[in-house]
């Protein structure tokens, strides 16, 4: 194996002396989570801390009709025991709706549900102990009487008549709908060659975070002030809704996020549970702890993905694509999530759909409605895993169809790399794509060539190998079109502050967040390299609402390049103040000097002025030295928002090879590459890595995970041994590549790499199994995840 | 706590430790809540995520599924323990180099598991080292990190060796 | 996820394991607690008190004396994996082992609470039916012998009364006739099987005789298919597929149908093994 310690800056543009940009340092923060020292949510204790935990309905729509806690309170430890009704009293229910998806409605929800429970696992009941052991003692000496009420779980029929409508103040189970046309597609379709229709699947499947939901959240009437310290993605947006929920002033809140054990979009929602253990803090005085289980993850975490998709594309015989149609279908549980909604993930399918591609024509439709399951809502990569499945599997099922190397037709459609800037047919926005390139790159790094021989080779043995394909295009760097346009307090812009210490060190606050992602290692490096000192001598604060610039946090791939531009230009603000001390100090022009390596250097020559170390001697405990009047400004902030383009889109292509075993359906991983062009490459490992885990998810969709429900509502798969996540042995070596396109809307040119292994594996693994299948004449698969019976019953042998 | 409570002695990380516990505490629970040894984590309580590994005389065990009453008499290492002494001072530094941990929370039951192969000696091959930390759940990194990075101290440790 | 409270005893003596069994009639054993604690930890159980039987002394032995191998109910499963003696006289069960869970689970899982757990997917209790073995109780009346195909009674129900333990197994040692067959079909490794298969046999000139085929993840308890056996036995793979009786449920792993054929699959692999292997 190689480490990859370092290796040159690769930008001019961004190519300072000392410059961190492009280079594969080591993340700062790393020692203490690989001692064991990490603070996670999960860890922290405080004085007179009390334990919550959650009666929970077993039904998946029930009318609540009476809850008895006599019993309960009276068990060891307890400390009270609240129900919805009287948690009412201390929080206001919300709403999960976004005034841009029009029409898109909900239901108001509670931290505790009141009168009728709406799924399998929302909570009605609290109990606050000494212990959680004690806490759950308890919970099972409450007894709830439950009046079942139908459950709405099937999206096909929640909006036929007959079916019971959840939410009757709503008149109906249809939480948003959204049609689009582009171009002239029945015409298109008329004048195609071939067309290609089938129905794509995708399973309901969840985060399994490996440190599950975790708060605990002090007020201190003493202060009126409430400190909550959660595992999330977004501190001043959490910080925003505790304090519009519970009557308080923002600045009575405070939200600390110190180590996260991975979020993947799963923590960066209002839960109910969570909301409740904030109100249960106010209503008690006291802290209290709520650190989700597994079991009770299973079914309270957001679910995603579970769409029905109909696609349709049509296709010329020299392999011109004409047309997509798609029609989609989803259900996301009884309430829309808040305050993100549950309508994006549908809303992005439409989005995306045929994206990497010319094609002008273009149909769209897609219903989201409610049912009494777990809620859905967003999860890394939201949208796009499905839209690049079904614009991939439409591509290479017509590919085949028309008998055309899947690569072969993708050059033919593939948005040409300069065409830019351009739009799609579903009005994205592209600044600079590189799609070709992408290609070009992968067709070389795996030997396309040299795999297909091998493959044909195989295939004469009865082994049955398979190659496929995806490019994708992903969202990243999130402008207020995003969600402020649709009225949610959720900030796109960010900030970052940075100062020099009193020994020449740097200190920067961020309001973006460390989910494991790299993020503190990015700012550093940014500021690093725009300030002039070596990393060892920054430190960054992040995930304090009290402490950091008001943020975004970290979500739709936004915390490089967003919170990376914002760092960047502090620390270049600051060395203007800096170079302003030493000019004055050394009675020379500020803009003839520079700041290498922690020493005041002459711009032209190199020759070293004075240390840092001097100057903040001097700046902070000497200033009476300094030219009268001269005012030393030793701490920089500045804010970033994208605004020349609405998202900074990426784009790439992955590729799987991967062999099936005909007589068991099972399926092994050989190979899986994926390029990638995220801009400037801030940090290569970090970017390497973010793909890898990415990919993995995306596997996970693809093969193994699955919220398994009956018709009842019942979940049947919600613990770790039953719903399978990937682990080590059956996850392949992934290889990763780049092309570097860097936005212009900022001067680092980063652009986000969160979500793309994620978005593309998914698709190129569907199309991977169907090639493998294609000379035994199997029916195309395309119901997710692609298990060993649904691979047998293509087959024909179930 | 109830009636129930029992006495017990064991050594932790060197360390004599003599606490009253619940006999349905687990071990893992007993080091983070009575011993504030919060580097053992908990990401499943039924035997699957291995957040929670840790080595009891000398072998690794999941922390969720053997009660701190058992360990009486014991010795108790966690990674804090690990960390201190030195022994697994190159695999850290070879998962911080490689980037081989993203949130953490898996790491300190993925370095004791790669110790536990490691301390076997030898050279194990990749796939080896993918069915020994079969049992170790990581969700950020896709795990081809880890296996450079255990791979690495492999390595490096045969090398020290000749 | 806690468990509800419960009492400790650590067990001196057989003697007093049992005792405390009539004592509490909802009192549990616990050996290696990786599937025990698992449920506690879920309230799915909730016993008053929990007997820990590890520290009794004579149950951690694997002996081979008089053509037959002996195991220790508390020979823990790592313990199996590196034994020379199972290595060689018990070659299925070193087959199955490396299939059971992860390195930190088998350093606590003992074989005996493998068997008495009875879970109708693992591969102890179909390796012990398939070698013809027996299981040894222990309770007031002093020391059984179970054979193994009237010990799975069913889900997770065993023949052992409620103050029994089990002490032991036994396994009639491998001879140079002997032939052996394992394979499993597991999503991920180390996770139970969808459907397994452990196969014994005597080699007897080019063919096979008594043949047993001990199916697991495919029933209530490890599934004898005895028409198969017999197909097998005349040399006739083809038929012996064709005469697969098993009927499995569906699970959340896997509906009937797709591991009824993969049943039909491993008997290929595994009649393959069998008719290979010549020792
Ligand atoms: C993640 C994970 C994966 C696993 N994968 C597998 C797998 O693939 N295949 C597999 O077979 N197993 C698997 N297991 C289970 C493991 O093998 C268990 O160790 C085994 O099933 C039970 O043995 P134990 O000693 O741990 O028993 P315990 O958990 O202590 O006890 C289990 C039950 O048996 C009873 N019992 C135990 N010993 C005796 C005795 N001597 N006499 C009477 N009753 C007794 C107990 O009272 C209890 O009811 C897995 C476990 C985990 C956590
Ligand atoms: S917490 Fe012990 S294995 Fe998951
Ligand atoms: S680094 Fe997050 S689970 Fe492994």
């Amino acid at each position: 194996m190689k480490i990859t310690a370092d290796s040159p800056p690769t930008l001019s543009a961004l190519d300072r002396p000392n410059s961190y940009i492009g280079r594969s340092v080591p993340r700062p923060n790393l020692a203490r989570l690989t001692q064991g020292r990490g603070q996670y949510v999960s860890d922290v204790t405080l004085p007179r801390m009390a334990h919550v935990a959650f009666v929970r309905s077993p039904h998946a729509h029930a009318r609540i009709v009476s809850i008895a806690t006599d019993a309960a309170k009276t068990s060891p430890g307890v400390i009270a025991v609240v129900t919805g009704a009287e948690l009412a009293k201390v929080m206001t229910p919300w709403v999960g709706v976004l005034t841009h998806l029009k029409g898109l409605k909900s239901a108001p929800q509670s931290p505790i549900a009141v009168d009728v429970a709406c799924w399998q696992g929302e909570a009605v009941c609290a109990v606050v102990a000494r212990s959680r052991a004690e806490a759950e003692d308890a919970c099972e000496l409450v007894e709830v009487a439950y009046e079942d009420l139908p459950a709405v779980t099937d999206p096909e029929t929640a909006l036929d008549a007959r079916t019971h409508v959840i939410h009757a103040s709503l008149g109906d189970n249809l939480c948003f709908e959204r049609k689009l046309e582009a171009g002239a597609v029945d015409k298109a379709f008329a004048e195609s060659d071939a067309v290609v229709e089938t129905t794509f699947v995708f399973g309901r499947h969840t985060g399994v975070t490996n440190e599950p939901r975790a708060i605990v959240a002090d007020w201190n009437p003493g202060d009126q002030r409430l400190t909550v310290y959660q595992g999330t993605q977004a501190p001043h947006m959490m910080q925003d809704l505790f304090a519009k929920h519970l009557g308080l002033a923002a600045d009575q809140v405070r939200v600390l996020t110190k180590d996260v054990g991975g979020s993947f979009g799963i923590k960066v929602h209002t839960y109910a549970d969570e909301m409740a253990t904030v109100a249960l803090s106010k209503l008690l005085k006291r802290p209290v702890k709520f650190v989700a289980d597994r079991i009770e993850s299973f079914v309270t975490d957001i679910h995603a993905r579970d769409q029905r998709v109909k696609g349709k594309i049509g296709v010329t015989k020299d392999g011109t694509i004409t047309a997509f149609e798609i029609d989609v279908l989803t259900g996301i549980g009884p309430y829309s999530v808040y305050p993100r909604t549950s309508g994006i993930e549908a809303n992005q399918v439409v989005n995306l759909t045929g994206g990497p591609y010319s094609c002008p024509n273009y149909r769209a439709q897609a219903r989201v409605v409610f049912q009494n399951k777990n809620v859905m809502c967003q999860y890394r990569a939201v949208g796009h895993p499905i839209a690049v499945a079904v614009t991939e599997g439409l591509v290479e099922l017509a590919a085949a169809k028309i008998g055309m190397d899947p690569l072969e037709i993708r050059r033919r459609n593939l948005i040409a790399d300069d065409a830019y800037p351009c739009g799609s047919a579903s009005g994205l926005k592209f600044e600079k794509l590189s799609h070709h390139e992408a290609l070009a790159h992968l067709d070389t790094m795996m030997n396309y060539a040299g795999v297909r021989a091998e493959q044909s080779k195989l295939r004469k043995q009865g082994i049955y190998r398979g190659i496929g394909f995806a490019s994708f295009i992903e969202v990243t760097n999130p402008s207020a079109a995003f969600y402020g346009v649709g009225g949610a307090r959720i900030t796109s812009q960010d900030g970052a502050t940075v100062k020099l210490d009193a020994q020449g060190a740097i200190i920067i606050h961020s309001g973006v967040t460390e989910q494991g992602q790299g993020a503190e290692a990015v700012l550093a490096q940014c500021v690093a390299s725009s300030f002039g000192v070596s990393l060892d001598k920054v430190r960054v604060v992040t995930g304090d609402t009290d402490n950091t610039p008001y943020g975004g946090g970290t979500w739709a791939s936004r915390a490089a390049g967003i919170g990376g531009e914002a760092a960047w230009q502090a620390g270049k603000a600051l060395r203007g103040n800096v170079l302003a001390v030493a000019g004055a100090m050394l009675q020379a022009k500020p803009e003839d000097l520079d700041i290498r390596n922690s020493v005041v250097v002459d711009k032209a020559s190199g020759t070293e002025r004075l240390t840092l170390a001097e100057l903040a001697r001097v700046a902070y405990f000497r200033p009476d030295t300094l030219p009268p009047g001269f005012q030393a400004e030793l701490m920089a902030t500045r804010h970033y928002v994208p605004r020349a383009w609405p998202f900074a889109f990426t784009n790439g292509i992955q590729a799987s090879y991967l062999e099936i075993d005909t007589d068991t359906g099972f399926v092994k991983l050989i190979d899986h590459w994926c390029i990638e062009d995220c801009g400037t490459i801030i940090n290569p490992q970090l970017v390497d890595e973010q793909i890898r885990g990415g990919v993995v998810q995306g596997i996970g969709a693809a093969l193994f995970e699955q919220c398994l429900y009956d018709e009842r509502g019942q979940m049947l798969n919600g613990n770790m041994a039953d719903y399978l996540v990937p682990m080590a042995v059956e996850m392949p070596d992934i290889q990763c590549g780049h092309v570097v396109s860097p936005t212009a809307d900022s001067e680092l040119g980063a652009k986000g790499a969160g979500e793309a292994g994620t978005a593309g594996a998914p698709a190129c693994i569907m199309n991977a199994i169907n090639d493998a299948l294609r000379p035994l004449g199997a029916k195309p698969l395309t119901d997710m995840p692609f298990t060993p019976g649904k691979i047998l019953q293509a087959l024909g042998k179930v | 706590m109830s009636d129930l409570g029992i006495d017990i002695s064991l050594t932790v990380n060197g360390e004599q430790v003599s606490e009253r516990v619940e006999p349905r505490q687990t071990l893992v629970d007993f080091l983070r809540d009575n011993l504030g040894l919060t580097g053992s984590h908990v990401g499943c309580e039924h035997g699957v995520c291995g957040a929670c590994t840790v080595r009891v005389d000398g072998a690794i065990v999941r922390g969720c599924l053997m009660l701190a009453v058992q360990c009486a008499g014991s010795q108790v290492e966690t990674i804090e323990g690990l960390s201190d002494s030195g022994e697994v001072a190159d695999l850290q530094a070879a998962f911080e180099q490689r980037n081989a941990l993203q949130c953490g929370f898996c790491t300190p039951g993925m370095i004791a598991t790669a110790q536990d192969l490691l301390a076997g000696g030898g050279v194990p091959s990749r796939d080896e080292i993918r069915e020994h930390i079969s049992g170790n759940y990581c969700r950020c990194t896709g795990y081809h990190a880890i296996v450079d990075a255990v791979e690495a101290v492999a390595l490096q440790r045969a090398g020290a060796a000749k | 996820m806690k468990p509800a409270p419960f009492a400790y005893k650590k067990a001196r003596s057989l003697d007093e394991a049992v005792a405390l069994l009539g004592e509490h009639k909802d009192a549990r054993l616990l050996a290696g607690g990786q599937s025990l604690i698992a449920t506690l930890n879920m309230r799915l159980s909730a016993p008053s008190l929990l007997i820990d039987i590890n520290g009794l002394s004579g149950l951690d032995g694997i002996t081979a004396k008089e053509g037959m191998v002996e195991i220790g109910a508390l020979v823990r499963h790592v313990q199996a994996e590196r034994s020379e003696i199972i290595a060689k006289l018990v070659p299925l069960i070193a087959r199955a082992m490396p299939h059971i869970g992860h390195a930190a689970i088998r350093n606590r899982g003992t074989l005996g609470g493998s068997i008495a757990f009875a879970d109708p997917a693992a591969e102890l209790p179909a390796c012990l039916m398939a070698l013809d073995g027996e299981v040894e109780a222990t309770g007031p009346k002093g020391k059984r012998t179970i054979k193994a195909q009237d010990f799975f009674k069913g889900l997770f129900e065993t023949a052992l009364g409620p103050q029994e333990l089990l002490t032991a197994i036994r396994i009639p040692a491998a001879t140079k006739d002997t032939r052996v067959g394992f394979a499993e079909l597991a999503r991920r490794h180390g996770d139970y099987a969808i459907v397994g298969l452990a196969a014994s046999a005597q080699g007897d000139g080019k063919g096979l005789k008594d043949v047993r085929l001990s199916f697991f993840g495919t029933g209530d308890t490890p599934s004898r298919a005895r028409k198969a056996e017999t197909a097998l036995e005349s040399g006739d793979i083809d038929a012996a597929v064709a005469a697969l009786d098993l009927e499995p449920h569906d699970d959340v792993q896997a509906p009937a149908k797709v591991k009824k054929h993969l049943a039909g699959v491993l008997l290929r692999r595994v009649a393959k093994q069998l008719m290979e292997a010549r020792t």
